[in-house]
């Protein structure tokens, strides 16, 4: 049969795609494990590959403590007795707080044989001038004071998300100054006759052809986050949901599942994706964390913008900022639900500089009760 | 008129797979055979315990009975009748009625010496469900991961199921199978006007030759794929429709966990533009 040069270019194409198809898309092969969260037979599950979770589990592993903790004796003197400029943590004992400074080096900062991006140099300088500590010249300084703040608030006021698990500085940088996952505001110039493309018709959120920044409008902004109207039709008057901000949310939501390792039917039932009846109890923490999401973008880092050199500022010249991904990493629970700030307390409501009637602070400094979490 | 008198004459002996003459027997117009009567036995069977799951169930509206399959925990174990092993039952039901039926149509077409085209594709359809409720169950390691039985329940059970990952839309193999359905439907519609328009003249013209249909169809499009072709491209279509259905949610979850729109990086990752 004579198959010609088109023919045979063909076969030559296909073959070649058809191998791509096979040996590409790196496919999961059985067993694999699928975890039922719902009622039988209507496919609430989430399906795992144990293998690839395995991996991901082991390289999301909290580090240990640099040194462990310990209470401060009888009589230690305050950090702000010992050093000066230290307005968020001084209340600490000095111990405590030459501890927590070790740790968040070893956190943010270590001094290891892989590069960083950025001309800082690592360790304690990252953030300090080694001729005068307490000077506040090195922009990484102000940004750690804040950030330090912010954990403070996370693991204080938004315990409906990060329960009493918490978070800590490792939770999102995992010993990187910048942590991997953070977004800026997309630059989306109107394109001729195609107009406003929403950051679409190009793999982006999940790999999918959805809006590229979901983010600005719902993590910063407090736009609603709608799919369903509430009538079978368009109503004659108020707000229409439309398409574009259904694909906005489902931008978002795929967001989120990748973020979390997770998929749709984790915390909605899709018969019905607006009811909270029949949706997983996940749903609700999820909806405390983009609450959350939103007010650390809006009260902590947005705001940072002015202190960031030129380089670490995106395309529109704002500051790095957060979404789900940037403490999940994969995991609905990050770092395996590891327990972030039991062993530093300062990190928790332990740590926020108490106010005595007398309007002194206090050096109280206690272990926080966790339920059913035992540290050695 | 049930029956022409001409087709008694197709009426012969033999041609049975299993029984011999014991079942080679017509009922009014239906051959009955060994698997007329397994399958009477199977459908019986299986509708009288769908009707015991619906009884058990709180409703009696027939849009939202529903048989669902044992809790994942049973994993490939039998359940109790009352938690998913009613629906194991009715599957085992089901699976031996569509196969009796097909294994009739086996039969009834060595009767009549003719080729096994139509339980050839019936088989497709049975191969299709199979892989729904036993082999995509079994790669996955539960029972549990089966569809229920009932109309609003399965279909909350496709959505779920599509939507575990993320945009079933993306699924190569779904895409194909939808391409196919609708492909099928395009043919069979085409198809089916030439014949009704060749077959209808206008008044006091005669009825058309398959030269027409050919020189209609070149024509319109410059190829025209014949009066037998056009079956042969139909069951072509029709049954790759099934089978790729049947693909597409046997990759689903064996052989892919994540959301299908990543599965495309292979397609950006091609090393002539990586």
């Amino acid at each position: 049969m004579n198959i010609g040069i088109g023919g045979a270019a063909a076969i030559v194409v296909g073959s070649l795609l058809g191998v791509a198809v096979l040996v590409g898309p790196g496919w999961d092969v059985p067993p694999i494990e699928a975890e039922q969260i719902g009622w039988r037979g209507v496919a609430m599950e989430k399906v795992v590959n144990p293998r690839t979770r395995a991996k991901l589990v082991d390289a999301s592993q909290m580090p240990e403590a640099v040194w462990p903790y310990e209470e401060s004796p009888e009589g230690t003197p305050l950090a702000s007795e010992i050093y000066e400029n230290v307005p968020v943590l001084g209340h600490l004992p000095v111990d405590q707080f030459d501890r927590l400074m070790a740790q968040i080096t070893e956190w943010v900062s270590p001094i290891t044989d892989d590069p960083q991006e950025g001309p800082l140099e690592q360790g304690c300088n990252y953030c300090h001038n080694p001729e005068n500590l307490a000077e506040d010249s090195v922009y990484t300084k102000i940004v750690s004071r804040r950030m330090i703040q912010m954990t403070q608030a996370i693991n204080t006021d938004w315990d409906a998300h990060v329960g009493n698990t918490g978070v800590n500085c490792y939770t999102c940088h995992r010993g990187l100054n910048v942590p991997q996952e953070i977004w800026f505001t997309q630059d989306q110039p109107m394109r001729g006759m195609a107009g406003f493309r929403a950051g679409q018709n190009e793999p982006g959120i999940a790999s999918a052809s959805l809006p590229g920044d979901p983010f600005t409008p719902f993590l910063l902004d407090d736009q609603d986050i709608r799919v369903i109207g509430n009538n079978a039709l368009p109503p004659a008057s108020g707000p229409v949901i439309g398409t574009k901000v259904t694909e906005y949310t489902y931008s978002l939501m795929n967001h989120m599942s990748e973020g979390l390792g997770v998929n749709c039917t984790f915390c909605h039932n899709s018969r019905q994706f607006q009811g909270w009846e029949g949706a997983p109890p996940q749903r609700m923490t999820a909806w405390h964390g983009i609450r959350m999401t939103r007010a650390l973008n809006v009260d902590y880092l947005a705001p940072l913008g002015p202190e960031y050199p030129d380089y670490r500022l995106g395309e529109l010249g704002d500051a790095p900022k957060t979404n789900c991904a940037t403490c999940h990493l994969g995991l609905n629970l990050p770092l395996n639900g590891a327990p972030a700030y039991l062993e530093f307390p300062s990190l928790g409501p332990a740590g926020l500089a108490p106010v005595a009637a007398d309007g002194a602070p206090q050096a109280a400094l206690l272990l926080p009760e966790i339920d059913g979490v035992v540290i050695d | 008129m049930a029956l022409l008198n001409f087709e008694r004459k197709y009426r012969v002996r033999g041609g049975t797979l299993i029984g011999g003459d014991l079942f080679d027997f017509w009922v009014g117009p239906f051959y009955v055979g060994f698997f007329g009567v397994t399958t009477i036995f199977f459908s019986a069977l299986g509708t009288a315990l769908i009707l015991w799951g619906a009884a058990l169930g709180p409703t009696w509206n027939v849009w939202q009975i529903n048989i669902a399959p044992p809790d994942l925990s049973y994993g490939l174990a039998f359940a109790p009748l009352a938690e998913g092993g009613l629906w194991q039952l009715i599957t085992i039901c089901a699976i031996g009625a569509f196969v009796s039926w097909a294994l009739r149509q086996v039969e009834i077409s060595r009767k009549l010496g003719m080729g096994l085209h139509i339980p050839f594709a019936f088989s497709v359809a049975i191969f299709a469900y199979i892989t729904l409720v036993v082999f995509r169950p079994v790669l996955m390691g539960a029972w549990g991961h089966g569809f229920p039985y009932g109309i609003f329940s399965h279909l909350d059970w496709v959505s779920n199921v599509g939507y575990q990952y993320l945009h079933f839309h993306y699924n190569p193999a779904h895409m194909l199978a939808v391409s196919f359905f609708f492909t099928t439907t395009l043919a069979l519609s085409l198809h089916g006007a030439l014949i009704l328009s060749v077959t209808n003249p206008p008044k006091g013209e005669k009825v058309k030759t398959p030269e027409y249909e050919d020189t209609f169809f070149r024509d319109t499009i410059g190829y025209s794929i014949g009066s037998l072709g056009i079956h042969r491209l139909g069951l072509f279509l029709a049954l790759n429709a099934g089978f790729w259905s049947a693909v597409c949610i046997i990759i689903s979850g064996p052989f892919w966990t994540r959301g299908w729109p990543e599965w495309w990086n292979w397609w950006l990752d091609l090393p002539i533009w990586r």
